[in-house]
C-alpha cells in the first residue's frame, strides 16, 4: 500500500514537474510610486496565468537606485527585473549590464511606443528597457486662485511672467504660496527643474570640450531668479520639498503655480488625495531667453540585468506590465484617468483624452521633449534635465546641495555655483574628460 | 518634611521629562490610527481607524520581515555570546600585558565607517554566496557586535570575586565546568543584559541589513524603507509602518528592562 | 595576577574572537586600502587602473572633507554633552522616590529602542514639518512664527534627534549606577551640614565618573558614524550644514559611485576614529581601571 501510494505520488509529481518546468520565482525591484504599487497589486493576474511567482522589493527612489546600481555594477545577481530610469538605461545598456529587449514578439507592438520614449531607452539603436510610464514637465496652476486674482495663464509662459503671477497669488497669512518648486537636493530632484531653468536662460552644463559651465551668466541669472522667487513667493521648508512634497502641497490647495512632471496631473485627479481635482489648469513649461529645453524627458522602465538566469520568465513579465493590455487593465480596474501615461500611442484614446483634461498637454510635452537636442547652443551630451554620462549623478547631486544651501541662505548664489563648479571640474578631471 | 519636598520636585521633573521624551512615540502611535486626511491636522479628537494598518499589510508582508528581524538578531546574539564568553573570560581572569591593548583594539574594529566598505563587503558576500541570506546577515551582525559584547562581558566578569573562582579551579574544574557552574550563574544578569543590548542593536541596524538583503532576508529596517517617502498623503501609513517596526523591540525592552538594569548595576557601572 | 596567566593557556579561549575580528578588520581594510589607490567608478567600467595618490590628493584638497570633519566633531561633542548632562539630571531625579517613578522611567528610556530610521522619520514628518508638523501647529496656536527647523537650524535639529535617541542610554546606565551610591556616606555628609549642591558636587558626581566614562566611550563609537538620521532628514544639507564624515563618504560611494575616492575617505575616517579613540582612552581609561 505504502509503496503503491508513493509511486502514485511520484508519478503525479513527475507530471506536475513537467508541466511546471518553467515555473520560476523572480525577484523584482521597484520604486514606491503609486503606479508601481498598482502594478504590484495587479501582478497577481500575471502570476496566475503564467504560473510564475514574484518576490517584490519595493524601496524609496534613492535607496532603490543605490541598491540596484550596487548589485548590477558588481554583478551581484540579486534581481531578475529592475526598475530604472532614462538616465541609467543608455549607460548600462552600453556597458553590457542589461539584456536587450528587442525580441518580445510582434504582439508587443513596438510601433505603438512613442518614438522619443523608445529612443530614450535605447543605446546604439538597441532597446534595453521597456517603458512603464513616461513623463515630461509642464506648468500646472490653480484655476480658482487665478480667477480670484483676475489672472490668465498664456499657453507658453515665461519665467518672468510666472514670477509676476506668483507675486499676486501669494498670501502667506492664509498659507497660500504663489509658486511651489522643487528644493530638495538631488540630481533627480531640484536639479531636474534648475537644469530646465538654466536651459531656457540659454545655459548648458558643459561646453563642447566638456568644461563645466556652472559659473556662466545664464546659470547665475537662472539660479538667482530661482532663489529670489522661492524666497519671496515659495512655501516654508522649500529645501525639503521634492516632487512628492510639492504634490501634497498643491493637492491641498496651498500653491498657485507648480512647474513639475506631467505625471502629477493624473494623481491630482484622484478625489481621495486631492482637493483641487477640477481646479487645475495646464500650460507649457516656462521659457525665457529661449524655449529650447523647457520640458524634461523621464521614463520609469523595466529592465532585465544580464546576470539574471531566468530571462524567459522575466521577459514575459516585463512584456505583460508594459503592454497595451496592461494599460487597459488599469483603466478597467482603477479608472481610465489612472492609466500609466506617456508610453503608448494607443493609450491616448478619445475616451482617455475626454476623461483626462491634462492628457493632450501631456502628450504634446512628451512628443516635443527631445533629449538629443537639449539646449539652444550645441553640446556634446544628450538628456534635457540631466546629462547622460556616468559621472552626472554625482555632479548633479553635489550641485543640487550647493544650490539648496543658497536657497536656505547659507551661502550666496555665486559662492554656491563656484563651489559646484570646482567640484564638477574635479569630477570631470578624475574621469578623464578634461585633461 | 524636606524629603517630601524633594520627592515632589523630583516627581514634577521626572514626569515632565517622561512626557516630553515619550511624546514623539505617543504621537506616532496616535497618528497611525488616524485616516490620512485627519493625520495632517494635528488633532486629538478623531475617528480611529485601522485602515493604515490594512494598507501597509497589503503592500508588504509584515510577518515575513518581523520573523527575519527576530531570527537575525537572536541568532547573531547567540553566536556573539558563544565566541565572546571565552574571550571575555580569558581577558578578565588571566590578563596579560597586552590584554588592555587587545580589548581596545577589538573596540576599534567597530569604528570602520560602514559606507566606506560597502563595495568590498558586497563583493565578498557575492563570492561567498551570502547575499540576501539570513546566515549572511547573522554573520555580519555577529562580527559588528562582538566587540561590544566582549567588552561588556569583560566588565561583568571583573566584578566576580576571584576567591570563588579560585576555589573552583583548585578543585580541578576546567573552563567549561567553571563556566557552567560558577561563572554563568553568578553573572547571569550581566550576560542577560549584554544579550538584550546586542539584540536591540541588531534589530535597529539599518545600513547593512538594507544593502545586503533583497527579498528573502530583509528585516524590519528594509520593511520601513518602502514607506519612508511621501506619496501624496502618507503620514498615517508611515506611522502605522513605523509602529509595527518598533513595537516588538519596544515591548521586549520594557518587559526586560528590570533585567537590563540589574545587569548593568551588577557590572560595568558600579 | 600576571603570574597566573602562565598557569592557564588563554590562547584557545581568545583565538575564536581574535580570529574573526582580525578577519573582519583586515579583509575589508585591505580591500579598502587597495581600492583607495584605484580608479574605480561603479557606474563607469571604462575607468580603471592604478590611481597613485590621486584619490587622496583630490580628497584632502576638497574643502568639503574638512567641513564634514568639523561637522562630525560638532555633532559628536554636542550630543555627548547633552546626553551626559541630561543623564546625570535624570539619574538624580529618578533616585528620588515619587509616585509612578518606574513608569516614568520606562517612558524616558523608550526612545533607545526605536530604530534610527524610524525616529528620524517621526521627527521630520510628524513633529518638525513646517506645514503639517506638531511643532508648527503649537507655534501657530501660540501666535509665534513657525520655525522651519531643517532650514533655519539644521545642525541643531539633527543634534536634537540624535540626543533624543541617546539620552535614554546615558540615563539607563547612570540611574543604575546611582543605586550603588553609599547612602550612609550621604547621610553623614548631610549631618555635617553639606547642602544639596555641594553634596552632589563632592559625592554624587565623583561616584558617577566611571559610568560616565562608559557612556562616553560607547556613545562615541556610535556617534562618529551617525548616518541614517542625516540621510532621512536633511540629506547633509542645506549646503553642507549637516554633512558629517559618514555622509560625505556616502555621497562619494553611493551618489557619485566613486569607489576609489570613497575608499580613500574610509581610510581617512578610520584614522580620525583612531585619533578620537586614543584621545578618549587617555582621558578616560584611568577612570575605567580604577577599582
Amino acid at each position: 500500500m505504502g509503496i503503491f501510494k508513493t509511486s502514485i505520488l511520484s508519478f503525479g509529481a513527475m507530471i506536475l514537474g513537467s508541466q511546471l518546468a518553467h515555473a520560476e520565482t523572480l525577484t523584482i525591484a521597484t520604486v514606491n510610486n503609486d503606479d508601481m504599487i498598482v502594478m504590484q497589486k495587479l501582478s497577481a493576474e500575471w502570476e496566475k496565468s503564467s504560473g510564475n511567482k514574484l518576490n517584490w522589493v519595493v524601496l524609496e527612489e534613492n535607496v532603490l537606485r543605490q541598491r540596484v546600481t550596487t548589485d548590477i555594477a558588481t554583478k551581484g545577481g540579486q534581481f531578475d527585473i529592475v526598475t530604472i530610469g532614462a538616465l541609467e538605461t543608455p549607460i548600462w545598456g552600453k556597458s553590457g549590464w542589461l539584456n536587450q529587449l528587442d525580441d518580445l514578439g510582434d504582439d508587443y507592438d513596438y510601433a505603438d511606443l512613442f518614438p522619443s520614449v523608445k529612443n530614450g531607452l535605447s543605446a546604439d539603436g538597441k532597446l534595453y528597457a521597456v517603458p512603464f510610464y513616461a513623463e515630461s514637465s509642464f506648468t500646472m496652476y490653480n484655476t480658482d486662485l487665478f480667477e480670484q486674482a483676475g489672472l490668465k495663464m498664456p499657453e507658453q509662459p515665461t519665467w518672468t511672467q510666472i514670477a509676476e503671477f506668483a507675486e499676486k497669488l501669494t498670501d502667506k497669512s492664509k498659507e497660500q504660496y504663489g509658486i511651489c518648486l522643487r528644493g530638495k537636493p538631488g540630481w533627480g530632484e531640484n536639479m531636474a527643474l534648475i537644469t530646465l531653468m538654466a536651459n531656457v536662460w540659454g545655459g548648458t552644463w558643459f561646453d563642447n570640450n566638456w568644461q563645466p559651465q556652472l559659473t556662466s551668466e545664464p546659470w547665475k541669472k537662472a539660479v538667482n531668479f530661482y532663489v529670489d522667487t522661492m524666497n519671496k513667493y515659495g512655501p516654508p521648508g522649500a529645501t525639503a520639498n521634492g516632487f512628492n512634497e510639492n504634490q501634497a502641497l498643491f493637492a491641498a490647495g496651498h500653491c498657485g503655480i507648480w512647474v513639475d512632471a506631467t505625471s502629477a496631473a493624473g494623481r491630482l485627479y484622484n478625489k481621495d488625495t486631492s482637493k483641487v481635482v477640477d481646479k487645475v489648469g495646464y500650460a507649457k513649461g516656462p521659457g525665457e531667453v529661449t524655449d529650447v529645453g523647457n520640458g524634461w524627458f523621464w521614463a520609469w522602465a523595466l529592465a532585465i540585468p544580464s546576470t539574471s538566469t531566468k530571462t524567459d520568465a522575466a521577459k514575459s513579465f516585463v512584456k505583460w506590465a508594459t503592454s497595451k493590455d496592461y494599460v487597459q487593465l488599469v483603466a478597467k480596474t482603477n479608472g481610465v484617468v489612472t492609466s500609466p501615461p506617456g508610453t503608448r500611442k494607443s493609450t491616448y484614446t478619445e475616451e482617455y483624452l475626454k476623461a483626462a483634461p491634462f492628457a493632450e498637454m501631456t502628450q504634446k510635452a512628451i512628443l516635443t521633449a527631445d533629449p538629443s537636442k537639449p539646449t539652444r547652443d550645441p553640446v556634446p551630451y544628450t538628456g534635457i534635465s540631466f546629462v547622460i554620462i556616468p559621472e552626472y549623478q554625482g555632479i548633479g547631486t553635489t550641485t543640487g546641495q550647493a544650490i539648496a544651501g543658497a536657497l536656505a541662505g547659507q551661502s550666496s548664489v555665486d559662492d554656491a555655483l563656484q563651489s559646484a563648479q570646482d567640484n564638477a571640474v574635479e569630477a570631470m578631471t578624475q574621469a578623464g574628460y578634461i585633461k | 518634611m524636606k524629603k517630601s519636598r524633594n520627592s515632589l520636585i523630583a516627581g514634577i521633573i521626572g514626569w515632565t521629562s517622561a512626557v516630553v521624551m515619550f511624546f514623539p512615540i505617543f504621537w506616532m502611535v496616535l497618528t497611525s490610527f488616524k485616516s490620512e486626511i485627519d493625520a495632517v491636522v494635528p488633532s486629538i479628537l478623531f475617528e480611529p481607524t485601522l485602515q493604515s494598518y490594512v494598507d501597509v499589510n497589503s503592500r508588504a508582508n509584515y510577518f515575513h520581515y518581523a520573523l527575519n528581524s527576530l531570527v537575525e538578531s537572536v541568532g547573531s546574539t547567540v553566536l556573539a555570546l558563544i565566541i565572546g564568553l571565552p574571550a571575555a573570560y580569558a581577558c578578565a581572569f588571566y590578563p596579560g600585558k597586552r590584554t588592555k591593548d587587545l580589548l581596545l583594539w577589538m573596540l576599534s574594529t567597530k569604528m570602520m565607517p560602514a559606507v566606506g566598505v560597502l563595495v568590498p563587503m558586497y563583493l565578498l558576500f557575492r563570492d561567498a554566496g551570502l547575499l540576501d541570506t539570513r546566515i549572511g546577515l547573522v554573520i555580519l551582525f555577529t562580527l559588528s557586535n562582538l566587540p561590544i559584547v566582549i567588552w561588556m562581558l569583560y566588565s561583568f566578569f571583573k566584578d566576580v570575586p576571584t576567591p570563588i573562582l579560585e576555589a573552583g579551579r583548585m578543585d580541578g574544574a576546567r573552563f567549561w565546568t567553571q563556566m557552567r557552574y560558577i561563572l554563568i550563574p553568578i553573572s547571569l544578569p550581566g550576560i542577560a543584559s549584554t544579550a538584550l543590548l546586542s539584540i536591540i542593536l541588531c534589530w535597529n541596524e539599518a545600513f547593512w541589513s538594507l544593502n545586503l538583503s533583497a527579498s528573502q532576508s530583509g528585516p524590519l529596517t528594509a520593511f520601513i524603507a518602502s514607506f519612508s517617502s511621501p506619496e501624496g498623503l502618507f503620514w498615517a501609513k508611515l506611522s502605522a509602518a513605523s509602529t509595527l517596526a518598533v513595537a516588538p523591540i519596544l515591548i521586549m525592552g520594557w518587559i526586560t528592562q528590570r533585567q537590563l538594569v540589574r545587569g548593568l548595576t551588577f557590572g560595568a557601572v558600579k | 595576577m600576571a603570574a597566573r596567566s602562565r598557569d592557564v593557556r588563554t590562547g584557545p579561549l581568545l583565538a575564536p574572537a581574535v580570529g574573526v575580528l582580525l578577519f573582519w578588520m583586515i579583509v575589508p581594510l585591505a580591500l579598502t586600502l587597495w581600492f583607495s589607490f584605484q580608479r574605480y567608478n561603479l557606474q563607469n567600467p571604462l575607468i580603471t587602473g592604478f590611481a597613485g595618490i590621486t584619490n587622496y590628493r583630490l580628497l584632502l584638497s576638497n574643502a568639503r572633507l574638512w567641513i564634514s570633519i568639523f561637522n562630525t566633531l560638532v555633532l559628536v561633542s554636542s550630543v555627548l554633552g547633552i546626553t551626559v548632562v541630561a543623564g546625570i539630571i535624570f539619574a538624580v531625579v529618578f533616585d528620588q522616590d515619587f509616585p509612578g517613578r518606574n513608569i516614568a522611567r520606562l517612558l524616558v528610556t523608550a526612545p533607545f529602542f526605536i530604530m534610527p530610521t524610524v525616529s528620524a522619520l517621526i521627527w521630520k514628518n510628524l513633529l518638525m514639518h513646517p506645514v503639517n508638523g506638531f511643532f508648527s501647529y503649537v507655534s501657530r496656536w501660540l501666535g509665534l512664527p513657525v520655525v522651519d527647523w531643517f532650514v533655519q537650524a539644521p545642525m541643531f535639529s539633527v543634534i536634537m534627534i540624535v540626543a533624543w535617541q541617546w539620552i535614554p542610554f546615558a540615563t539607563l546606565i547612570l540611574v543604575t549606577a546611582m543605586q550603588s551610591l553609599d547612602r550612609e556616606q550621604l547621610e553623614a555628609a548631610r549631618m555635617d551640614g553639606a547642602k544639596g549642591f555641594s553634596m552632589f558636587w563632592n559625592i554624587t558626581l565623583p561616584h558617577l565618573l566611571r559610568p560616565i566614562s562608559v557612556v562616553v566611550m560607547i556613545e562615541c563609537i556610535f556617534l562618529l558614524s551617525v548616518f541614517a538620521e542625516i540621510l532621512v532628514t536633511t540629506s547633509g544639507g542645506p549646503g553642507l550644514a549637516t554633512t558629517n564624515l559618514s555622509y560625505f563618504i556616502y555621497m562619494r560611494a553611493l551618489l557619485q559611485w566613486d569607489v576609489g575616492g570613497a575608499s580613500a575617505g574610509g581610510v581617512i575616517a578610520i584614522v580620525l576614529a583612531n585619533i578620537v579613540a586614543a584621545f578618549l582612552i587617555r582621558t578616560f581609561a584611568k577612570n575605567l581601571e580604577r577599582d
